[in-house]
């Protein structure tokens, strides 16, 4: 494998190793482990997929929080709740009473939720309550899940409809090519935003139900499935354009001579050369879909109320805001921070499999 | 040139047929879609069904209703299922507040952008750089409906009181005519919302594609020459380097205009096209929709020849063909 790795493999890091350790161990170190290696050293990166794997497992366990913590479900509303905060009473959304000041009578209205409590009330409504008297930090975890969810599923999808088509595109060249690259003109010339808006909202009114497939209309995949088509044309078209490049290569010449068939050039001689190219778009494309997910369910076409999703949960504060900031703050800085970790790890993740690559979804 | 140019505008002419088609094909065949039903209301009789689906010709074929509706939208009559006013005189009036929220917005992150990612470029690793670096990469990261309305709370009085004062107004669109100072203070933060995400996207790729073209033959050549870094930067480098930045800001310009900033807008209740989008979804109304997502695909077509052109004219070794 020491021919392959050659180009990345330069003298300042053979060097390096050496200086390290015995000439022995040097030999037989494949670019994927040369590659581990640069990750394993690039801190800043691994600090952030550390971050982002420490809030995948936080809203796996949202289960657990809501039973053991906070003592109320995702969806659980509490309106005439009063729970205990260092003693004295509270009620969970505020009453309206009068109170005097100065001696003139001042109505003070209710219909205010209460704010984060950080602890003080017991486990319950640490980052506070919405206007049901739902627990905000329970809705956080659960609606984490289901936008980590969507994005990394339709992540997935996407990546892999993506090289399929750009294999196939680039491979065979001629016809499919042309019908490949024309759908992808197409999908592209959409308004990516109201392409999915109006997907998801006609979706989402009564579910698709055709033959075997039958999804209802607040189920989770009709955001999946708008969300991996739209990006398709975003990663398709560069992977597509790696192939074409790929195809005029010796190694593939000399796989032909050997008689290899298309699915074997394809799947064992072009794939592995995308790989790292794969993976760095993988982790960009998970971000961007957490990101579209939060605008399209903030505009009513993602995740259906009640079920809580980050981007749900920005649209059920924004009238709120005055009163009660906290129940779009939270969700939106979880949706910061895990998109700000995937992107911060895909740089890492760019650098250590190629440091001189330039993959980026094509925008 | 006569050849490229006919190419293209064909080649436009069947993309957007194909948008309008499909768009029309989610609306009707995905179950859900269909006015009549809609617009019947709960207590429908087949009778009044059947009448609004004749009124509105939905009893006819497929590729027949879809003609009509695409023929009375360029007609300029096509009206809402909804509420019956006329697309076209909708999505006109909603023009001049995107086009001053997408222009001013541009500027902002084009002038931001460039300078950002040149300055980053310039002092790779160092300190600027690194700040930079980081401040793009959040940028990045926000979801725009929550940076918008972070910044409502904290400058406007629709916020606690307007944390840091209130600033700014809470939204709305005042028109340029009326009163050219206002529009600007109403805009400046939907401006900043608008172009943070693309300031941070075009700083990262601008640094990335000078740090890639200082180390070009023409910059050695360029050195050797004895021309000043300054000259060389600005002259050479950046020159090259702004060519992908040129088809990019083409691209999300052409997406901005036609409608893609519907979460500023409606964040802000700019009541410009993407805001008219979110009412027409919030009421699953077609044709508003379809005029919406023509409008749109519109935009990022042109755009797409202009780039094309553009770029040949930039960069001497492409051609058109």
């Amino acid at each position: 494998m020491a021919t392959t790795g050659q180009e990345e493999f330069t003298l300042d890091t053979a060097a390096e190793l050496a200086a390290e350790e015995s000439a022995a161990q040097i030999q037989g170190r494949s670019p994927w482990a040369l590659a581990g290696r640069r990750l394993r050293r690039n801190k800043f990166a691994l600090f952030f997929l550390a971050l982002f794997v420490l809030i995948c497992v936080a809203c796996l366990l949202g289960g657990v929080y809501a039973k053991h913590v906070s003592h109320l479900g995702k969806n659980d509303t509490n309106p005439g709740g009063v729970i205990t905060v260092n003693g004295q009473r509270v009620h969970v959304i505020s009453q309206g009473k009068t109170v005097i000041k100065n001696g003139i009578p001042q109505i003070k209205f209710g219909g205010v939720p209460i704010g984060p409590q950080w602890g003080a009330a017991g486990g319950q409504y640490i980052l506070g309550a919405d206007t049901l008297g739902r627990d905000v930090a329970t809705r956080v975890l659960y609606g984490g899940f289901n936008s980590l969810f969507i994005g990394i599923i339709s992540a997935l999808i996407c990546t892999f409809l993506s090289v399929v088509f750009a294999l196939l595109a680039g491979y065979f060249g001629g016809v499919s090519d042309w019908i490949i690259s024309r759908a992808f003109d197409l999908i592209w010339a959409f308004p990516v935003i109201l392409l999915g808006i109006a997907l998801g909202t006609a979706l989402s009114l009564n579910g698709f139900h055709h033959g075997p497939i039958n999804i209802s209309g607040s189920s989770l995949w009709i955001p999946i499935a708008v969300i991996s088509i739209v990006f398709v044309p975003y990663i398709g078209r560069p992977l597509r354009g790696q192939v074409l490049a790929l195809r005029e290569r010796e190694f593939i010449e000399a796989s032909t001579a050997q008689g290899a068939g298309p699915l074997r050039i394809m799947f064992t001689e072009l794939l592995p050369n995308l790989a790292s190219s794969v993976l760095v778009l993988f982790t960009l494309i998970v971000a961007n879909a957490i990101l579209t997910e939060a605008a399209l369910s903030f505009l009513g076409a993602g995740v259906q109320p009640p079920n809580p999703s980050w981007g749900t949960m920005i649209a059920d504060g924004q009238h709120q805001l005055a009163n009660a900031p906290w129940i779009s703050i939270f969700p939106g800085l979880m949706i910061a921070l895990t998109v700000l970790s995937l992107n911060v790890f895909g740089d890492g993740l760019r650098d250590a499999l190629d440091p001189r690559a330039k993959v980026r979804i094509e925008h | 040139m006569a050849a490229f140019f006919i190419r293209r505008i064909v080649g436009m002419v069947l993309v957007l047929i194909a948008v309008s088609f499909i768009v029309y094909l989610i609306f009707i065949v995905i179950p859900g879609g269909d006015p009549a039903l809609r617009i019947a209301g709960r207590v429908a009789t087949p009778a009044n069904i059947a009448s609004i689906k004749h009124k509105l010709g939905l009893d006819q074929n497929i590729i027949v209703q879809w003609f009509d509706m695409v023929k009375s939208l360029l007609n300029g009559t096509l009206v809402s299922y909804y509420n019956g006013t006329n697309v076209s005189q909708q999505i006109k009036e909603g023009i001049p507040a995107t086009f001053s929220l997408c222009i001013g917005a541009g500027l902002i992150w084009l002038f931001f952008g460039v300078l950002v990612g040149t300055i980053s470029a310039i002092r790779a690793g160092r300190v600027a750089d690194r700040l930079i670096t980081a401040l793009a990469l959040i940028g990045i990261s926000l979801p725009v409906a929550w940076l918008g309305l972070v910044l409502l709370y904290l400058f406007t009085e629709q916020g606690f009181g307007g944390t840091l004062g209130t600033l700014f107004p809470s939204g709305g669109y005042v028109p340029l005519t009326q009163d050219p100072v206002q529009w600007a203070y109403h805009l400046i933060l939907p401006w900043l919302t608008l172009a943070v995400l693309f300031i941070g996207f075009y700083g990262r790729v601008l640094r990335s594609n000078i740090l890639d073209t200082i180390n070009e033959d023409f910059v050695r050549t360029a050195k050797a020459k004895g021309l000043t870094s300054q000259r060389i930067i600005v002259k050479h480098v950046l020159r090259a380097s702004l060519i992908p930045i040129v088809t990019l800001f083409g691209l999300d310009f052409a997406a901005v205009l036609g409608g893609g900033a519907i979460i500023t807008e409606t964040v802000y209740n700019v009541q410009g096209v993407g805001w008219y989008a979110a009412q027409a979804i919030g009421t699953q109304d077609l044709p508003p929709l379809m005029g919406l997502t023509l409008y749109g695909a519109t935009f990022i077509v042109v755009f797409s020849t202009l780039i094309d052109i553009a770029y040949a004219y930039l960069d001497p070794r492409i051609r058109l063909t």
